[in-house]
């Protein structure tokens, strides 16, 4: 029999509370790195001064200690948990809220979230609850991955159940299309997760997933990668530009992320993510 | 010109293009969702409003919690068109320049056109050096909206781009 390994909920607390943290004051290193590629394409002028002033905005935000962006978003909390692993001495939930809560008030982060969607619309003043996707898998560790999501984004994204007709243009038409219709909303430069196949609810967990992909990292799959390639240049060439001012720089990155559907479906979501991009991710073992 | 001082002065906005980048030094109220909701409400029910908005300077923004040693938490702009139902009316009563980012509707363009205001953007993401920017911070109103409370800010050199000019010129139709 497989030996059980055990896991403090005390543990998985603080791994949570360190990645709220560690994702809030700087741009990770692939993204300075992109934003400066992009900001070297770019003539002279508006677009070029916007991508300058936001890498300057990286350094005095860490120099400072002040987060990058005031909205320090809604915790999504992508948890992989092996099969073998026992988590002992408290709940999980409550290990993930309360790591989120401890980070929000230490960090002079902004409590965003409010208790009730319609009536109350009462801060609960901690930025709790997080959204947690908890998912099993053979082996003995647990993946957690962290995205700190702003709604300026989330906002401006949108599903589409398109027919298995549309095909691959329908697809494209789609992710365009919602780009376009984010512009300035959105604070692009912009990262694009996109969701296919699935059930409709599946396709936005996609979209999500895809979107805690570091800039570089391809879908395995050829035909996907090519896609993905080609959705950015094309998102680009629609001159929205930085903060949707005009410019070459309109997205950095599309992820898209797929999964087998329904003989009469093809679920399509966008998520869409500004350039803060604010994810990590750490192995608990 | 790329300077913009307080109290604003009308020759001066008019002077300013769609796409300009500025620089404002002075008096900035913050007001967002809740505030907007508020501020009408006490306009329809008392008659007026928690500070004189003619000739002043809006900002769209929840900041961050401010940390020890700083003078405010981080900064940038939020959404505007979630304000585009109250806005005519502030206008209406003297408001001269708004910033935040994002589309504006229809309504809020004819009225900015009418009032000789102006709307700016400033960048979004650039909530640290936009807090930097923040050298003197008050709650005037609405305390119990934590970040959503309006605060009287003086800022120095905080930059913006003017997005709808008085003459009705839009920086993201390009």
């Amino acid at each position: 029999m497989m030996k059980t390994k055990k896991i403090t909920a005390e543990k998985i607390k603080d791994a949570i509370k360190d990645a709220c943290l560690s994702i809030q004051y700087r741009y990770s290193p692939k993204m300075e790195e992109t934003l400066k590629a992009y900001m070297n394409k770019e003539e002279a002028g508006l677009a070029k001064n916007i991508l300058k002033i936001l890498l300057e905005n990286s350094d005095t935000a860490s120099e400072n200690r002040l987060p990058m962006c005031q909205d320090t978003g809604m915790i999504v909390v992508r948890m992989t948990i092996g099969q073998q692993v026992q988590i002992v001495d408290g709940s999980l939930r409550d290990a993930v809220n309360q790591g989120v809560r401890e980070a929000y008030d230490v960090g002079y982060l902004r409590k965003s979230i409010v208790d009730d969607p319609i009536f109350d619309r009462k801060n609960t003043k901690d930025n709790t609850p997080a959204i947690l996707y908890t998912d099993i898998v053979d082996g003995d560790e647990i993946v957690i991955e962290v995205a700190a999501k702003g709604f300026g984004s989330e906002n401006m994204s949108a599903l589409k159940m398109c027919k298995p007709s549309e095909g691959l243009n329908g697809v494209r038409q789609f992710v365009l299309d919602t780009v376009k219709n984010a512009g300035p909303n959105a604070c692009p430069p912009l990262i694009i997760g996109v969701g296919v196949g699935g059930t409709m609810d599946y396709a936005a967990v996609l979209a999500k997933k895809a979107l805690f992909r570091e800039i570089g990292e391809e879908n395995p799959d050829e035909r996907y990668a090519n896609l993905e390639k080609e959705l950015l240049l094309e998102i680009n060439d629609l001159g929205i530009g930085p903060q949707g001012l005009g410019g070459k720089t309109t997205a950095l990155g599309v992820f898209i992320e797929h999964y087998p559907t329904h003989i009469a479906s093809m679920p399509v979501v966008v998520n869409i993510n500004c350039h803060m991009a604010r994810h990590t991710k750490v192995v608990l073992k | 010109m790329n300077q913009i001082s307080t109290p604003l002065n009308q020759d001066e906005l008019n002077q300013l293009l769609a796409g300009d980048l500025v620089f404002i030094t002075g008096t900035i109220y913050t007001a967002r969702d809740a505030a907007h909701k508020r501020m009408i409400e006490d306009l329809n029910n008392k008659g007026f409003l928690p500070f004189d908005i003619k000739n002043q300077i809006l900002y769209y923004v929840g900041p961050s919690p401010t940390p020890p040693g700083q003078n405010f938490g981080s900064a940038g702009p939020t959404t505007a068109s979630r304000m585009d139902a109250y806005t005519p009316t502030l206008l209406e009563m003297g408001l001269k320049m708004i910033i935040a980012k994002g589309y504006r509707n229809e309504n809020v363009k004819q009225s900015l056109l009418k009032n000789q205001a102006v709307y700016l953007v400033a960048i979004g993401g650039a909530g640290a050096m936009l807090g930097k920017c923040v050298k003197n911070s008050e709650i005037i109103a609405y305390e119990e909206l934590g970040p959503e409370a309006i605060y009287k800010l003086e800022v120095e050199n905080f930059p913006a781009i003017v997005c709808w000019d008085t003459k009705g010129n839009d920086a993201y139709i390009q």
